[in-house]
């Protein structure tokens, strides 16, 4: 969920919208956001599944510290997706 | 090789501040690094007002002090790398960069270690699970990127981080069902606690995390009573249905380059563990190389200014800018600011601690 009003920030300053691909499914996230945040917004928390117990994961930290959330982002595995930011047309999927 | 006078790795409040010190001092070429697209570390999601007195810019707002310190660094003509890791240091204070894809080195006769701190969690079955965060990281995702990671929040631990975040969970929208602390007393100010106690969110002490439910997210949280050893009670489970638990229970300092210089360390469990042995100028026991902020020991903002002051003053003497009695005078005056946040009865063992750590320089029987 987006807080589009907040009573100490304000409200939201617009900001470009772009479209990011998760697995098939068109987003629209805000250019520049994290790819963590575009996907929380949308209501997607599970990131990654754990290669040898498939355990869901997502967010933990969200500052690039414990690389909970990786991803493959446009091919890449392990991409940091709380510190990598969202640029038109990416494509994203959890990683296993 | 560039040569830089003075590197400070790190641009949050105990890195901008050592910079600013010595730059204000005469030091030229002052570099300061950081990972993150901003200046500011995690200043920029502290949207509540701080306190303490003017030097610790007490009465603002983080976010508003994160953007103060960048301005003054720019106008000290201050060399700001954004988007900048330090991955390395080595021989000679040679600091290795990374930055969008290329890699660099460069060498400074002086280095300011202000790296942060990570948080801490604690494990219970189902504490790996979506929906789990640090207080720090649902902070970053509601103030920095203004997107709520839940609607329904159990908060672990009572500390100041803790009752901020709730406070902020609910001017965010969100619901906190309770904030629950292992230790028989509330851990932060009472003037925190009593904003969320004001909105009817109860405070359970003597109580821990049992387990977290869900499948691929939380979905429920059972929390229990515990005696006064700490030891569950069985038969006081409560459950809460929660989307949400927060864990506000930490921080460890983030030590990785003090390691790899050599640095002396110690631990100290009230501190968070492991940081590195340094002067009371905040000189590790590798000449040259200064600690400052939570990556020298857990405290908080207020104080991660006054340390990085007292490094860039340091720094400043040892480059030959300001004379001995001056940056004696100064650091007295700066470390005056640090007895404020150093009063309560965890400061009592925080201020033992500092001579310990202090102390512990050049003797024997830490590791090296």
């Amino acid at each position: 969920m987006r807080i589009l009003e907040h009573p100490i920030l304000g409200k939201m300053p617009p900001r470009k919208v772009v479209k990011i691909e998760m697995e098939g499914r068109v987003l629209e996230a805000f250019e520049g956001e994290p790819i963590a945040a575009a996907l929380t917004a949308h209501g997607i928390c599970v990131f990654r599944y754990t290669r040898v117990r498939k355990e869901p994961r997502g967010i933990s930290c969200a500052i690039g510290q414990c690389t909970d959330c990786v991803m493959v982002v446009n091919g890449i595995p392990n991409t940091r997706t709380c510190v990598t930011r969202v640029e038109d047309g990416m494509k994203i999927q959890r990683q296993e | 090789m560039e040569t830089y006078e003075f590197a400070v790795v790190g641009g949050g409040p105990a890195g901008m501040s050592g910079a600013i010190e010595a730059a204000k001092a005469g030091v030229q070429k002052i570099a300061i690094f950081d990972e993150n697209p901003t200046l500011g570390g995690q200043l920029v999601k502290q949207t509540h007002k701080f306190f303490g007195g003017r030097e610790h810019r007490a009465g603002k707002r983080g976010i508003d002090i994160a953007s103060a310190m960048a301005k003054e660094c720019h106008g000290l003509g201050i060399d700001v790398m954004k988007d900048t890791v330090v991955w390395g240091i080595f021989k000679g204070n040679t600091v290795a960069l990374y930055n969008e894809g290329k890699a660099q080195r460069l060498t400074a006769k002086a280095i300011l270690l202000a790296t942060g701190a990570s948080e801490n969690n604690i494990a219970c079955p189902g504490w790996t699970l979506p929906g789990v965060l640090g207080a720090g990281g649902i902070q970053t995702m509601m103030n920095v990127h203004r997107v709520l990671p839940g609607n329904r929040i159990l908060m672990v631990g009572s500390g100041n981080v803790g009752l901020i975040v709730s406070y902020q969970l609910l001017q965010a929208g969100a619901k906190v069902v309770a904030v629950i602390d292992i230790l028989p007393r509330i851990g932060g100010y009472g003037v925190h606690a009593s904003k969320i106690t004001r909105l009817s969110v109860p405070i359970l002490t003597s109580h821990s995390l049992k387990e977290i439910i869900g499948k691929d997210r939380v979905e429920a949280a059972v929390i229990i009573k515990v005696d006064s050893k700490n030891k569950p009670i069985p038969g006081t489970e409560q459950r809460f249905d929660v989307d949400t638990v927060c864990l506000s229970v930490g921080l460890s300092p983030l030590a990785e380059l003090a390691w790899m210089c050599g640095c002396k360390f110690l631990y100290v469990p009230e501190l968070g563990g492991w940081m590195p042995c340094r002067s009371e100028k905040m000189e590790t026991s590798v000449p040259g190389i200064y600690v400052a902020g939570d990556g020298g020991g857990i405290e908080e903002a207020s104080t991660a200014m006054m340390t990085g002051a007292i490094a860039g003053i340091a720094v400043a003497e040892s480059l030959g800018y300001l004379t001995k009695e001056r940056s004696e005078e100064l650091r007295k005056e700066k470390t005056k600011g640090l007895d404020p946040f150093r009063c309560k009865d965890f400061g009592f063992r925080r201020v033992a601690n500092e001579k310990l750590i202090e102390n512990i320089i050049g003797s024997k029987g830490v590791r090296e």
